[in-house]
């Protein structure tokens, strides 16, 4: 009885963080690029809606996650044009974009509240699932919660292992001398948005094809603000992305089992936790920086760039 | 002579028809406003309101001009939207507890405007206010969970700690632990009215925990989902949420405001509207019922139907003492019933049996 | 293809005209999607409503004010640090903080009658931004911590705060347990100063920073510093200044006029402590200071434009049954446009050929 609790709580926590990773996984590529887009909750709204169409005219789930991660791109592109091409401030044109994104969905979805859908549902890896305890915890889960750790693998690979990876993070930390070097900065950031808005998309449409499957307008409920705290909380590396979504996540889900257990703990308060252990860090983070261990914080983070060559 | 009078009389009674016609019975439309909280579309406590404003329109045809403004925040953005309507409407219904203090700062203002304030507790002149006994519905749910559960869990998905979310808490359990003395019911606060990833991580959470039917005091359908995809049983709340849940959805907590706002817009076209308090129920039909799902047992169908009816014709309360508080002090004594004042508009207590800690 | 050249010298003709271009394609855009989504009514008249009634009508007139009114004031104390290049994009938090600490003073001198109240709510309400804004302060000068970062994680942590309050200590003792405060007695109201409306004092107050602002950034040594440390923070230092001195002075005046306007917000327009307070404000104020172009006297019309779709967007909701969240979409398109078109002012547009 307890270890099936214990393994519902555990399945708990990896719907309600997955998508956090998503949208922070995406977001972490952005801000590592030295852009810092705040519409992330505008684009995951409208990849939740459009994804909810989609699956709720075709019944196909791949093309339900396609049409989310398209839709967050198309969002994400205007912010990209923007700050890229028009050199517009990004804080300004990011919230722009939330105010856009959540009224674009909340009209364009209008006809959607009474639809109901097949939500995408958990596979069974055979025989590995079998496994008492392991199996129904790590090889019985929704597809797409494979797909999000994944895409958190792909990004710290690109990083770290590729040569665009490199040369991206170097535009992160100083983009004139990235660009006097012949690196074409805009292309770099231009790309790197698309794919945060592909990414916050495809969170959004977790949110309403895997972890409820209605559509409601403002259903994403400020999980996007979230996200962006834990890109920070994660001090922008790809795998604390997961430690980080678990504990932003996890803590509501904690908070609600405790609450069946009569454990009363402010839900305020607990939820404020996160946040501040987000100071926290980045404040060890610049700690350790003066001893010259550890250079992660891009250094041109909102910063607008425009070569006059 | 006779003639001239009798002129006069003809005068007296054709000015007397005029003026009744301009001044009391109104040949213009009447225009109603409704002032909403959250979207139209979110199936739950907005969606019934905008349903009863509907319901005036249908029965009222051309009578009536209805205006609805939805998802207006419960900030000062709200005395500017029900200001606005003011100057343009006879009647506005504001349909949240949290315009209360606007609704009687613009009452004031406008004193030949009627206001109808839903849920809360402050009256003028001209404004009522209005809301509905659920705790009724909740009674009738509460028998039907004690006789469906087999895990002998309720999970109950509350929104706030407010004296209408603890009466429904309440008046279920009680229901449910009168047809099973063996029922236990473990209550989660969300502190939200919606947003469906919570409710239904919440919805998670208490099937993990063991509950193998739920209720919710919150206003999407994410609930219901859950519980079909899990293959519990749930009730909808609000509105009929039975495409959500067509195993799942036992039956569902109605609010059917069409026939008071109707009756209050009507009123204002008569010229009879006068400042009120309502409270009502099943009685009355404020409070319905979503038809009863096919896979309930008969007799665990019949004795729904049962409360309803008793409900219905006023022959039973749910809280009927003797009952106590969780503490253990008396509240009511046997055979008695609460007084709408203060017990049931400010129920701050748990009754005796449930486990939970009352939230603070 | 289009090429940006840089102007040697902001173009005067472009900071008139770039607003204008901007309204007039955030025009053409609402014409086109009315047209769409209108069925039997006249796009003009949806156009009076939306954007002439609240001009014209004095009623809506005086709450486009009180709805500007607070992003004035924000955007004000922001600016000053956004020309300084520091970046304070927490003043939601810093105006929630203001709003609960003076609020709280409001609360606790419960109908206790004095002229005195006000005032001392007004002061707790500074402090209570500015303290909150240090923090991000403190943490960059002692561990050099990016203040956006540290701005908006607090933002997140004061909305949870006020939650908090409202469901404890600050909550109305017979107000049935609903997560909200008492209504202010008079004492703690805000005099009006437009009988017969909502608006009040803080207007007074907006345009009076406003002027002292645009004094201190033209005569001011302190506005001098945060110019040269914003543009040029490597000569700001050899000029002597201290740029530790312009983060502390540009988050306090940012976080204490936040706080200020929170309180306004809560004595004022909504005479109590809601869990609805924030209203987005402190973000919207951001928006406003850039549209302004961080422009003291700009600011007070970017203010006003910006309430103008708040007020404007809910009228046509009311008169034509139009959803609220063709407002949303509107205010987004509306800052594209604006943004976008600044770029007239630093830059040329220039439209050539590709040779190879």
């Amino acid at each position: 009885m307890i270890e099936n609790l214990l393994i519902e709580i555990f399945i708990g926590i990896t719907i309600a963080s997955a998508p956090l990773i998503f949208a922070a996984i995406g977001e972490l590529l952005v801000e590592r690029s030295g852009v810092l887009n705040l519409g992330v909750e505008g684009m995951m709204i409208v990849g939740a809606l459009l994804g909810f169409v989609v699956i709720s005219h075709t019944g196909n789930p791949y093309l339900a996650v396609l049409a989310a991660l398209v839709a967050g791109m198309m969002i994400a592109s205007i912010f990209a044009f923007l700050t890229q091409f028009l050199l517009t401030n990004q804080v300004a044109t990011g919230l722009a974009l939330t105010l856009f994104g959540l009224g674009f969905a909340a009209f364009a979805g209008r006809d959607y509240t009474e639809v109901t859908i097949d939500l995408i549902g958990p596979i069974h890896i055979p025989i590995l699932s079998e496994i008492p305890y392991i199996g129904p915890s790590l090889f019985s889960l929704n597809p797409l919660i494979y797909l999000a750790f994944f895409m958190v693998y792909l990004v710290w690979w690109f990083l770290f292992k590729t040569k665009q990876g490199l040369i991206l993070r170097a535009i992160g930390d100083n983009h004139d001398a990235a660009h006097a070097i012949g690196h074409n900065v805009v292309l770099y950031r231009f790309m790197a948005i698309l794919f945060g808005g592909a990414m916050a998309g495809l969170g959004g449409a977790f949110l309403s094809l895997v972890q409820v499957p209605i559509w409601g307008e403002g259903m994403t409920a400020g999980r996007g603000w979230i996200a962006l705290g834990l890109v920070v909380f994660a001090s922008w590396q790809p795998f604390r992305i997961i430690l980080g979504a678990v504990i932003f996540g996890g803590i509501t889900v904690l908070q609600l089992h405790a609450q069946g257990f009569d454990i009363r703990i402010s839900a305020q308060y607990l939820s404020m936790l996160p946040y501040l252990a987000t100071i926290v860090i980045l404040v060890s983070l610049r700690m350790r920086l003066k001893n010259k261990t550890n250079r992660t914080v891009p250094n041109c983070l909102g910063r607008i760039f425009h070569s006059t060559t | 002579m006779s003639n001239r009078r009798f002129s006069s009389v003809l005068k007296l009674s054709i000015l007397s028809v005029v003026l009744a016609f301009t001044g009391s019975v109104s040949a213009d439309p009447v225009k109603a406003a409704f002032v909403y909280i959250g979207p139209t579309g979110d199936h739950g406590w907005t969606f019934a309101h905008d349903q009863g404003a509907k319901y005036v329109k249908e029965k009222m045809g051309d009578d009536v001009v209805i205006t609805t403004v939805e998802s207006v925040e419960e900030n000062s953005d709200s005395e500017r939207v029900i200001t606005s309507l003011a100057r343009k409407n006879d009647i506005i219904f504001t349909t949240s507890f949290g315009y209360m203090n606007p609704t009687v700062k613009v009452a004031k203002r406008y004193p030949d405007v009627k206001f109808e304030h839903a849920t809360g507790y402050m009256l003028e002149d001209n404004l009522s206010v209005y809301s509905a006994r659920f705790y009724e519905g909740r009674h009738v749910i509460g028998k039907i969970a004690g006789r469906m559960t087999k895990s002998n869990v309720i999970g109950y998905i509350a929104s706030f700690p407010i004296p209408e979310v603890i009466r429904g808490i309440n008046s279920a359990y009680l229901a449910a632990k009168s047809v099973n003395p063996d029922v236990s019911m473990k209550i989660v606060w969300v502190y939200t009215w919606y947003d469906p990833g919570k409710e239904a991580d919440a919805a998670n959470a208490l099937i993990a925990q063991g509950a193998d039917i739920l209720m919710q005091h919150t206003d999407s359908t994410a609930p219901i989902t859950v519980a079909e995809e899990k293959g519990i049983y749930a009730f909808g709340q609000a509105s009929n949420m039975r495409e959500w849940g067509p195993n799942a959805q036992l039956t569902g907590i109605i609010d059917d405001w069409g026939p008071y706002y109707l009756a209050r817009v009507q009123a204002v076209k008569d010229g009879t509207w006068t400042s009120s308090d309502t409270f009502d129920g099943v009685k009355q039909g404020m409070v319905k019922f979503a038809p009863m799902n096919n896979n309930m047992p008969v007799d665990v169908r019949n004795e729904a139907m049962k409360a309803i009816i008793d409900l219905s014709m006023g022959a039973i309360h749910p809280f009927t003492g003797p009952i106590n508080k969780q503490d253990g002090t008396p509240w009511l004594a046997e055979g008695e019933t609460p007084p709408n004042f203060p017990d049931l508009l400010t129920m701050d207590f748990y009754v005796e049996g449930i486990d939970s800690k009352y939230p603070n | 293809m289009i090429k940006l050249i840089p102007r040697a010298e902001n173009s005067k003709a472009m900071i008139i005209l770039s607003p204008i271009i901007a309204l007039t394609l955030t025009a053409l855009s609402a014409f086109v999607i009315f047209l769409f989504i209108l069925d039997d009514i006249a796009v003009s008249s949806v156009f009076f409503t939306l954007f002439a009634e609240p001009l014209l009508d004095s009623y809506y007139f005086s709450e486009l004010l009180v709805k500007a009114a607070p992003l004035m004031i924000i955007g004000l104390g922001l600016s000053i640090g956004f020309r300084a290049g520091i970046w304070n994009i927490g003043a939601e938090g810093q105006y929630v903080m203001g709003a609960v600490a003076g609020g709280a003073v409001g609360l606790y001198f419960y109908n206790v009658e004095g002229f005195w109240l006000l005032p001392l709510m007004a002061i707790a309400g500074i402090i209570g931004g500015m303290l909150y804004a240090s923090i991000a302060a403190y943490l960059r000068i002692k561990y050099q911590v990016n203040e956006i970062l540290v701005t908006l994680m607090l933002t997140y942590v004061a909305v949870l705060f006020l939650q908090a309050m409202l469901q404890g200590p600050l909550r109305n003792p017979s107000g049935f347990n609903f997560p909200e405060s008492r209504m202010f007695h008079d004492s703690a109201m805000l005099p009006i100063i437009w009988e017969g409306t909502r608006l009040h004092i803080g207007l007074i107050v907006a345009i009076l920073l406003s002027i002292l602002a645009w004094f201190g950034i033209k005569k001011h040594m302190f506005g001098m510093q945060i110019k040269i440390t914003g543009s040029a923070p490597r000569a700001a230092k050899f000029a002597g200044f201290d740029d530790n001195k312009t983060v502390w002075y540009s988050l306090l005046i940012s976080g204490g006029l936040a706080g200020l306007a929170g309180l306004f917000e809560a004595s004022g327009p909504a005479g109590q402590l809601t869990p609805g307070l924030p209203q987005f404000y402190g973000f919207t104020a951001i928006i406003v200071a850039f549209l302004a172009r961080l422009h003291p006297v700009g600011i007070l019309f970017s203010a006003l434009l910006i309430a103008l779709s708040y007020v404007g967007g809910e009228n046509v909701q009311i008169d034509y049954n139009l959803p609220s969240s063709i407002t949303q979409i509107f205010q987004g398109m509306l800052l594209f446009y604006f943004l976008a078109c600044d770029i007239l002012i630093k830059y040329k547009v220039v439209l050539f050929k590709k040779n190879n």
